[in-house]
């Protein structure tokens, strides 16, 4: 009950305090303003981010490796990768059939070409050779028709699949099952269209088409390189799955056992680690441009909060005569700090919000209020109140009573 | 008794020199006493003042403070008896000029953590006492200094305390205001109060049953009056 009252009180000096000097406070309190604000647009944006690109990353799947010439991140050597062969089906043949902890294999080709249908001509499609086993590997499932079966495989038919961006910009609402286009110079039925990934920073994950790989290879080719994408339905045994595969590939290369991998075993976890990598240095930097403002703000906060004590020497003479003892003293100016800070931090918090919200925005993503971020404003802004405030809180609990009330003002 | 003093002492350090400012002086006053302490100015007037308020320690001697020894306490203990104890009277006011009479008046008590609603009773009540019952919420600077110096000294009254120390109260008034601040310290004094008042002109002294004169760090002369 005593403490609550004088805390109540203290909290009402501080913002008697504040309001009484309306200007100088907001200009003490820009210094934190301007850190947090910086801070929590960061932390804003980059939880967005961080949403949307593991919603993303899963897309392709923590269940699956994918086996290539190239890995996906590459460091050092470009011509090392270069100068590898290529992938070939004689391999993939060797992981399908002796693969014993995947569920799924499926072996992949693509290629861009020219897409038509009556009037409509469209450049630049992008167009995958695979197997029945894709819809699995790679999570895409018709939402109309059917996908390609074994049969469309062993007996390279022409038929397609189409992602759902390709299907509307070819048929718009029109049905797109049973019709016939052309690829390059072939024609296709149409038997399916798939379900719709979205968007990846503006750029639509749905303008494809899924064809026969034995058709793909007749028409454009036997001695293209695959990719075999791999699925295990235990995705904790996703590590061992890695191994077998290798163990079958460098059997199949017949590489001695001191050689290194002449092949790249890729997966989902990669990107992601990239991705933090990247993230975590952008992170850094504005943190450190964050805590210079903080500290620069700090000093503004300590710098006023010792002109306050000077000019209320006579008041704090006046509060140590009636009772007040030193920790009374200290804890009402180091609150007066804190409410200072606070109101900068409170400020921050909102602006910091909306410009990380405007950011996101730029990039079609949309996010919620993260309550980390509020309380890391509030956390950093109080910190620095504290820390500020405490020297000059110090100096005026050690101030005597007699000079104090002798002093003038 | 009230206040006990005993060969006390205060010498003050100024760089290199000793600058004594009380040489042993033995007082003792008692409850309901309305005692004023006169002197020249370097007398050690003040410094007397300072001790009895409990705002300094001496450097030798005792003073025992209603069976309290203060002369051995600590800032925090000091802290602690000032609240209790003493209720202070300035001749410059001394009131928070950002808070009104009210809340000038109820500061002592949130020093001691007096719940808030009791508190604003108590103010009120002493407020009404000195008569600026229709004053509550004017500030200081909305005051004539009559009425500073009455919040001032309901502030004093607040706590109940064992004396009320009142330096020079009417030093920045006029003559007729400070007639009138003079009978509420002797109305005060009738109702029970122990009073101590420090002041160097004599017609103020004469409201006082007690006069105490300091020279040079001594007391020079203690009379009561019949």
């Amino acid at each position: 009950m005593r403490i609550l009252t004088l805390y109540r009180e203290y909290f009402s000096m501080a913002w008697d305090a504040l309001r009484s000097h309306k200007m100088r406070s907001f200009l003490t309190t820009l210094g934190i303003l301007i850190g947090v604000t910086t801070i929590i647009t960061i932390w804003t944006t980059i939880e967005g981010l961080n949403q949307y690109v593991y919603g993303q990353l899963s897309n392709i799947g923590s269940s699956s490796i994918y086996v290539e010439k190239f890995p996906w991140v590459i460091t050092g050597d470009f011509w090392k990768y270069r100068n590898r062969k290529e992938v070939n089906w004689k391999e993939y043949q060797a992981v399908l059939k002796q693969v014993t902890l995947a569920s799924h294999v499926a072996p992949e080709v693509f290629s861009i070409k020219k897409v038509e249908f009556k009037k409509i001509q469209l450049e630049g499609v992008f167009i995958i050779g695979s197997s029945e086993a894709y819809t699995f590997t790679s999570s895409v499932y018709p939402v109309e028709g059917r996908f390609i079966t074994e049969q469309d495989v062993s007996n390279n038919r022409f038929v397609t699949v189409l992602g759902s961006e390709l299907a509307k910009r070819l048929f718009d609402k029109e049905n797109a099952v049973g019709k016939r286009i052309k690829i390059d110079n072939d024609v296709y039925l149409v038997i399916g269209v798939l379900e719709k990934k979205g968007n990846f920073f503006g750029q639509s994950m749905d303008d494809y088409a899924v064809v026969p790989i034995g058709t793909f290879r007749r028409v454009y080719g036997m001695h293209r390189g695959l990719r075999i994408s791999v699925m295990t339905d235990y995705p904790e045994q996703i590590e061992d799955l890695k191994d077998e595969v290798r163990g079958v590939m460098r059997k199949e290369r017949k590489l001695h056992p001191s050689a290194e991998d002449d092949f790249s075993i890729n997966q989902q976890d990669m990107l992601s680690d990239l991705y933090k990598k990247l993230t975590s240095t952008l992170f850094a930097i504005v943190f450190i441009i964050g805590g210079i403002s903080l500290l620069v703000g700090g000093i503004g906060i300590m710098n006023i909060m010792l002109v306050s004590v000077t000019e209320r020497t006579r008041e704090i003479g006046i509060r140590k005569a009636i009772g007040a003892t030193r920790s009374n003293i200290l804890t009402q100016f180091l609150l007066e700090a804190v409410a200072i800070s606070s109101m900068g931090g409170l400020i921050g918090i909102i602006f910091g919000y909306l410009a990380g919200l405007a950011v996101l925005a730029q990039m079609d993503i949309t996010t919620g209020v993260s309550l980390t971020s509020i309380m890391i404003g509030f956390g950093f802004s109080a910190f620095v109140g504290i820390t500020a405030g405490f020297y000059p809180a110090y100096k005026a609990s050690k101030l005597s009573p007699i000079e104090s009330l002798r002093y003038d003002q | 008794m009230l206040i006990e003093i005993a060969s006390l002492a205060k010498t003050y350090q100024l760089g290199e020199i000793q600058v004594p400012a009380l040489k042993t002086v033995d007082l003792k006053i008692g409850k309901n006493e309305y005692v004023a302490i006169m002197g020249p100015s370097g007398s050690g007037k003040s410094t007397l003042m300072n001790i009895l308020g409990c705002l300094d320690v001496p450097s030798s001697g005792k003073y025992i403070l209603n069976e309290h020894d203060v002369s051995t306490m600590d800032d925090n203990q000091l802290a602690f008896i000032r609240n209790k104890e003493i209720g202070f009277v300035f001749q410059t006011f001394n009131l928070l000029s950002r808070a009104n009479a009210l809340h000038n008046v109820e500061l002592p008590l949130i020093y001691n953590g007096t719940p808030r609603n009791e508190r604003r009773q108590m103010a009120e009540q002493a407020l009404d006492r000195v008569g600026l019952g229709d004053r509550k919420t004017h500030k200081p600077n909305e005051l004539s200094g009559g009425q500073r110096q009455r919040v001032a000294i309901a502030r004093a009254l607040i706590n109940n305390p064992s004396i009320i120390l009142a330096d020079e109260p009417t030093g920045n008034l006029d003559s007729k205001t400070g007639e009138e601040i003079m009978r509420i310290f002797t109305d005060l004094h009738q109702a029970g109060n122990t009073i101590i008042l420090v002041t160097h002109e004599e017609y103020i002294a004469r409201h006082a049953k007690r006069i105490i004169r300091l020279f040079d760090g001594f007391i020079q002369s203690d009379e009561t009056a019949a």
